[in-house]
């Protein structure tokens, strides 16, 4: 039973680490949400195409070769350079937010004043779009990241547990990254928008167009901004996760692994998307623990598997009966 | 004036009606969009680079040009079904259709349209029984047999016994992931090892409680049946919980470059099974450089040649063409049907001969169709990942599968699906 115990410990901080990874994409939902209203379906390509493009920057890979080759008749693929890691990323927060200006400029601009439905719409031809240009200008190859990203068990607290406790607990060195990087951003979220005029600005726009417009806030400016945020927080989110699988196109999938954690956590609190995030992640870490033990079977009869896919909605699901608008999420009254 | 205009349309229309140029063709149900992209796109380009191979340096088989007619399907089978129905009448004569589902739906489509179908080392198992699945074949090797040629490998490791090893399998959580599963039960009743079953759902980017568990548990041996984003984030989760790679065995579809590129040099000793060689150390391979990549008529940059997904398109399309020049001669007609192509596919039959005189001598294992016998011997490799020199190598020569456990398990599975679908046995 102490060994037991032990397993089950170790299940929960690995999914309390895992839900910090599903944390990092629900965040750039949640800021686009705030601030316009949209629920950004482009959410998980979006880290998909700023992860691609870092890749693509960093190797010198030139983008569109395929078409311009095809026009053209060369046969290009490589600048021959390679760009230093810090100067790939600086280019690639500049392509993401040379992005939000384009959002803003040819679609959310044309879509003031429509109904949320059709926004969310638009936002997944925006997918797609993303999706097509970011094979067209990088290619359909899997990539690896080649940032100085720790991976692998950390032996630390592997030694250490097995000395307290007999048992070493494997915990990677990505998630613990990941973890460290998600609070670095929520507190640098939270300090922006609490103390800084645009932050201002941004949570007035939040609260209400029309009234952020009567004081002279700029909206066209602050979905720049905010569209920005959310850009460079997918390229963390895709760096990240395109450090365990590398960076390939079923990295836009991850939007699955945020939805829970954003009915859970609500759609308007960024701490909300990181507590749901690691409620999401223990809960479906320890759940999966559990019945698929051999003393679950003995108790029960049977035992299950591969249960955390949809564990995680049963377990949204339950909070939104409880709580539509989630743990942190504002409380929606409607005035007849 | 109007004489002019006369003239010009009666040119025209004459044009329009002189006999059109018979061709060959081969519909492409690839997918190089979406998710699994980066694993269509070499599979593609073999297939489309071969059929272009053999159309500069042949002129086409039999003297009738080749014409690949490629459809995206983005891996959905709704979309696979839908590029069967868009291109069956442009004369199709086979289809292979890269996805075990898309194979499941166009199996009774394909019978009833007189259309054979290659799925070769996916699919249908049981269509291995020529008696029922008329129409669909899947030589040289499938699922089942994979399983079992695994496990023959592990034997041949362990000294003739796997009594009390233990053997995980981690797989995809569907209909492909759980192929091998009744496969691998009897062999582990038949041998006396432990088989755990470990599912992964789709995509499978997280893996965190079946590696915990694998950690916990410590089998000599894992297995995988994997596809996509789930092999390289299994390989990367193997390598830091420290797994021994070399007792790390994935099916043909878990053991390409994109599966062990991610992991770096972490992924060195992974091994994989195989039904055919890696690399271009083959004739053929000088005339597809030759005629193909430095023409410029190369389907993509050329970048993937030799690759181990490029080689399997590219022996998809070999086999099918083998199968035009059987038909061919059969029916004394180059310019054949789908109906003829079915027949050339049934008598097939690859052996060293055929391979040298296609350059290829020892890419794979040699087999002949019966109308029994859809299957072929089911013969399978065991390939290493050396990330030194990022190149696979095979390391096992051609091993057989265990066709006592194999056999009545296709045999029971085909009769069901007869018995479901009122299906008389073809074979006399």
């Amino acid at each position: 039973m102490y060994d037991q115990f032990l397993y089950g410990t170790e299940a929960a901080i690995n999914g309390l680490m895992t839900g910090v990874m599903y944390s990092l994409v629900a965040l750039g939902f949640v800021l686009i949400f705030k601030a316009s209203g949209i629920f950004n379906y482009a959410q998980g390509v979006m880290a998909l195409f700023g992860a691609l493009t870092l890749v693509g920057i960093q190797s010198g890979q030139v983008p569109f070769a395929g078409i311009i080759n095809a026009i053209f008749g060369t046969n290009i693929q490589h600048f021959g350079w390679t760009v230093p890691a810090v100067a790939a990323i600086i280019l690639t927060i500049g392509v993401m937010v040379l992005f939000a200006w384009l959002v803003e400029r040819y679609l959310l601009k044309h879509l003031v004043n429509q109904e949320p439905i059709i926004l969310f719409m638009a936002t997944i031809g925006l997918a797609y779009f993303m999706e097509g240009v970011g094979d067209l200008m990088w290619g359909s190859n899997i990539k690896k990241i080649d940032l100085p990203i720790p991976q692998g068990i950390n032996e630390t607290i592997d030694s250490l547990t097995y000395d307290w406790f007999g048992y070493g607990f494997y915990i990677d060195n990505l998630d613990i990254t990941a973890a460290i990087i998600s609070v670095f951003l929520v507190v640098a979220l939270t300090i922006f928008s609490q103390y800084s005029t645009t932050g201002r600005a941004l949570r007035a726009v939040a609260d209400d167009h029309q009234a952020a417009l009567s004081v002279g806030i700029s909206l066209r400016k602050i979905w720049v901004i905010v569209w920005g945020i959310a850009g460079f927080i997918a390229l963390v989110a895709g760096v990240m996760w395109g450090a365990k699988s590398g960076v390939q196109f079923s990295l836009s999938l991850i939007t699955l692994k945020a939805l829970p954690v954003l009915m859970l956590g609500g759609f308007t609190s960024i701490p909300g998307a990181i507590i749901g995030g690691m409620i999401i992640g223990v809960g479906e870490k320890v759940f999966e623990f559990i019945v698929s033990s051999s003393w679950f079977g003995d108790f029960m009869g049977f035992t299950m598997n591969a249960t955390e896919n949809w564990f995680a909605y049963v377990l949204a699901l339950v909070f939104l009966v409880f709580r539509p608008q989630g743990l942190f999420g504002d409380k929606i009254i409607e005035r007849v | 004036m109007k004489l002019t205009k006369l003239a010009a349309y009666a040119v025209a229309g004459a044009m329009l009606a002189s006999p059109v140029m018979a061709e060959l063709v081969f519909p492409s149900l690839s997918y190089r969009t979406g998710p699994y992209a980066a694993n269509g796109t070499p599979v593609a380009d073999g297939f489309a680079d071969y059929m272009t191979l053999l159309n500069e340096r042949d002129g086409g088989i039999g003297g009738v040009m080749t014409n690949v007619i490629e459809c995206e399907t983005g891996y959905s089978t709704e979309k696979g079904v839908e590029c069967y129905e868009a291109t069956k009448g442009e004369g199709a004569l086979i289809y292979e259709p890269l996805s075990t589902g898309i194979t499941y739906q166009l199996i009774p489509k394909t019978t009833a349209d007189d259309i054979p179908m290659l799925t070769t080392g996916y699919g249908r198992t049981s269509a291995a029984d020529g008696n029922v699945f008329s129409h669909t074949f899947n030589f040289p090797a499938n699922y089942w047999t994979g399983a079992s040629v695994g496990i023959n490998y592990l034997l041949s490791e362990n000294g003739g016994s796997l009594e009390g090893k233990k053997i995980a399998l981690l797989y995809h959580n569907s209909a492909y992931g759980k192929e091998p599963i009744r496969t691998l039960e009897a062999l582990a009743e038949k041998h006396g090892f432990d088989l755990t079953l470990l599912p992964v759902d789709h995509p499978g980017q997280e893996q965190k409680s079946q590696w915990l568990q694998i950690r916990r548990e410590r089998p000599d041996y894992v297995l995988m049946w994997g596809w996509g984003v789930m092999n390289q984030v299994a390989i990367q989760e193997a390598s830091n919980i420290r797994f021994d790679m070399n007792n790390f065995i994935g099916i043909w579809w878990s053991g390409s470059e994109n599966d062990v590129a991610p992991a770096g040099d972490a992924a060195d000793g992974y091994k994989a099974l195989t039904f055919h060689a890696v690399g271009t150390d083959f004739p053929m391979f000088d005339d597809m450089q030759k005629y193909v990549v430095d023409a410029g008529l190369a389907s993509g940059t050329g970048e993937h040649v030799g690759t181990v997904l490029y080689n399997r398109g590219m022996y998809g399309a070999m086999l099918a063409a083998e199968a035009v020049k059987v038909a061919q001669e059969m029916h004394g007609t180059a310019d054949i049907t789908a109906s003829m192509m079915r027949d050339g596919l049934e008598n097939l039959v690859i052996s060293d001969e055929t391979m040298a005189a296609i350059g290829l001598q020892g890419f794979a294992p040699n087999f002949t169709v019966t109308c029994q016998n859809h299957g072929g011997p089911g013969l399978g490799a065991v390939q290493q990942w050396d990330a030194a020199s990022q190149s696979w190598s095979l390391i096992t020569d051609f091993i057989a599968p265990d066709m006592d456990v194999i056999q009545p398990l296709i045999d029971a599975d085909s009769a069901a699906y007869a018995a479901e679908n009122n299906i008389e046995p073809q074979c006399n």
